[in-house]
């Protein structure tokens, strides 16, 4: 009954947020609603005690990938106005693609509610269970390879980024860490000896 | 935990004994959440009095002395001040944002106590994945100071919170390294474990093991935190104050509040993670059994706090002895240096696990 309660209030602001992404105006407004909506879907994945997961989904997307869109999206200056011309023209492909989605969604709706697959609601776990060592039980045991091969993977969009960013630039100035680090007072700075001078 | 719950449950067995158990555990956590936060909010006042203090003495003044003895009530005139200011809202600003990204900062920094084990048995929510727990928190952080910055519609406050939101970036990165490593070293995500790790005595701390990755943590601590002389998003001399210059009043409270939060977060997570948490300094001096001083020997909550305030101390120490670094260099820190020390201690350390050199080596399973 609790968990029920829990359950909907959650789901209503996380579809009340996803609204808010697609509705409004502001662009970062739209990111602090995608916020929102992805913090309400880390509530809803701890609802079904699945804390790591949970939690990795708000460090992974909250605290990184939003940072970045958010950066961006203040950056640019949109207009609005000029994004909003031709948004009819979209209309007959997003209603296609809505449709397909609504028709997935029945799918699986349907799938789950057939005899064969068992539909008994949540199962809470047994005492004692916990998903962070589950999920570290078999992750590096049965999952090695697809883990190390995403590792990877991200590795090279990494590095592939960073070169597409390695272009050479004429006329570019650079700090030259080494020459800075390597620096002497006696480089800087010549100190002179004088003989002191008497007014006459 | 589960005792000292059992406790407050008889003490208020009146009150408390009809209900759910579910209701009993939501009211007790409740009161405990609020307890701990209002210790924090109180550890606040008192840091920002003993911050004063000590910048002070090294700088060859007396600090606060005027209200109440030694000056103990400044804060609290601090406070009060700040209180009944106005709070003024620029008009050009986005009001709303204007008004949460406070809120965005302080949040995470009172939250992330939660997961904190402050005693052997104390701890408000035991979970297998804190540490997680702890990086999501400061992560999310970062919001309040970018929203700040944006929203206040103003230049200064903009360019602060880009620097701020560079560096929490960056220097998350090596902070997350450091920690792969105490991981590494304790088998657990969960803080509890962590701490139970180290026990046995000093030379079971992390710290002697994993001292690069200790450094390394603690001064992303103090970059993530914006303090000096990591503190450019503030920059008096060049834009004013950063991100929250355009706010006055208990709004601008609230920053003040998140950010003596995170430091004594930052000062007890780094004891620990690398200084055994709340394991006695004499754990292991069996020549102290069965004497009067044998109670040294315990693990308790004064460990854990008197460590804290040490790194509390470290924190200003360094804000009276360091100029401001380079904004380009805090990034060449950050990026250049901290990530591949941490990088190849991780590695050292795999090294040293799998010939069982260390404290890992009476790890179970």
């Amino acid at each position: 009954m609790f968990h029920a309660i829990l359950f909907y209030c959650f789901a209503t602001i996380l579809i009340g947020a996803a609204m808010g992404v697609i509705f409004s105006r502001n662009p970062v407004h739209a990111v602090m609603f995608l916020v929102l909506a992805f913090f309400e879907s880390a509530m809803l994945w701890l609802l079904i005690e699945v804390e790591f997961l949970a939690i990795v989904l708000v460090l992974v997307y909250v605290g990184a990938v939003l940072v970045l869109f958010l950066f961006v999206v203040m950056m640019l200056d949109i207009n609005v106005e000029r994004s909003k011309r031709g948004y009819t023209g979209y209309l007959p492909l997003g209603l296609v693609i809505t449709g397909l989605m609504v028709i997935e969604l029945m799918q699986i709706i349907w799938w789950r509610s057939s005899a064969d697959v068992a539909s008994g609601g949540f199962v809470p776990t047994p005492e004692g269970y916990s998903n962070t060592k589950a999920l570290g039980a078999v992750l590096y045991t049965e999952h090695v390879y697809a883990f190390e091969i995403a590792a990877v993977l991200l590795l090279l969009a990494i590095v592939a980024a960073i070169t597409l960013t390695m272009r050479r630039r004429p006329g570019l100035k650079r700090q030259k860490i080494a020459e800075q680090v390597a620096v002497k007072a006696s480089d800087r700075l010549r100190i002179i000896k004088m003989d002191a001078e008497r007014q006459e | 935990m589960a005792s000292i719950n059992e406790f407050v449950l008889g003490m208020w067995e009146f009150v408390l004994g009809p209900l759910a158990p579910i209701t009993q555990h939501l009211i007790v956590t409740s009161m405990w959440i609020v307890v701990v936060m209002i210790s924090v909010i109180l550890t606040v006042a008192f840091t920002t009095y003993f911050e004063r203090k000590v910048i002070g003495y090294m700088q060859g003044r007396i600090g606060p002395n005027r209200v109440g003895p030694l000056g103990l009530g400044q804060p609290f005139a601090d406070v009060i001040k700040l209180l009944i200011k106005e709070v003024i809202i620029p008009q050009k600003s986005n009001r709303f944002l204007f008004v949460i990204a406070p809120l965005l900062s302080l949040i995470p920094a009172l939250a992330t106590w939660a997961v904190i084990p402050l005693s052997d048995t104390f701890v408000i929510s035991n979970i297998d994945a804190g540490l997680l727990y702890v990086l999501a928190l400061t992560s999310v952080s970062v919001y309040g100071v970018i929203l700040a910055g944006w929203a206040s519609n103003s230049k200064y406050a903009f360019l602060g919170a880009m620097r701020a939101a560079a560096q929490i970036v960056a220097y998350e990165i090596a902070m997350g390294f450091a920690l792969v490593g105490v991981l590494m070293a304790s088998g657990s995500l969960n803080l509890g474990e962590i701490t139970r790790a180290q026990a046995g005595g000093f030379s079971h701390w992390f710290l002697l093991w994993l001292f690069p990755l200790f450094l390394v943590f603690f001064i992303s601590g103090v970059a993530e935190t914006h303090r000096a002389p990591f503190d450019v998003t503030e920059g008096e001399s060049e834009i004013v104050a950063g991100f929250h210059v355009e706010y006055s009043g208990a709004a601008f409270v609230l920053f003040f509040l998140a950010e003596y939060a995170n430091i004594i977060l930052i000062s007890a997570l780094t004891s620990i993670f690398f200084f055994g948490g709340y394991a006695s300094f004499f754990e292991g001096w069996t020549f102290l059994e069965g004497s009067i001083l044998a109670w040294l020997m315990a693990p308790a909550f004064g460990w854990l706090a008197l460590k804290t305030c040490f790194f509390i101390f470290v924190f200003f120490w360094l804000r009276a002895t360091f100029p401001r670094y380079r904004y380009d260099q805090i990034m060449r820190l950050g990026w250049k240096v901290f990530i591949p020390v941490t990088i190849i201690w991780i590695a050292v350390e795999g090294v040293m696990v799998y010939l069982q050199i260390g404290p890992w080596s009476n790890l179970t399973g």
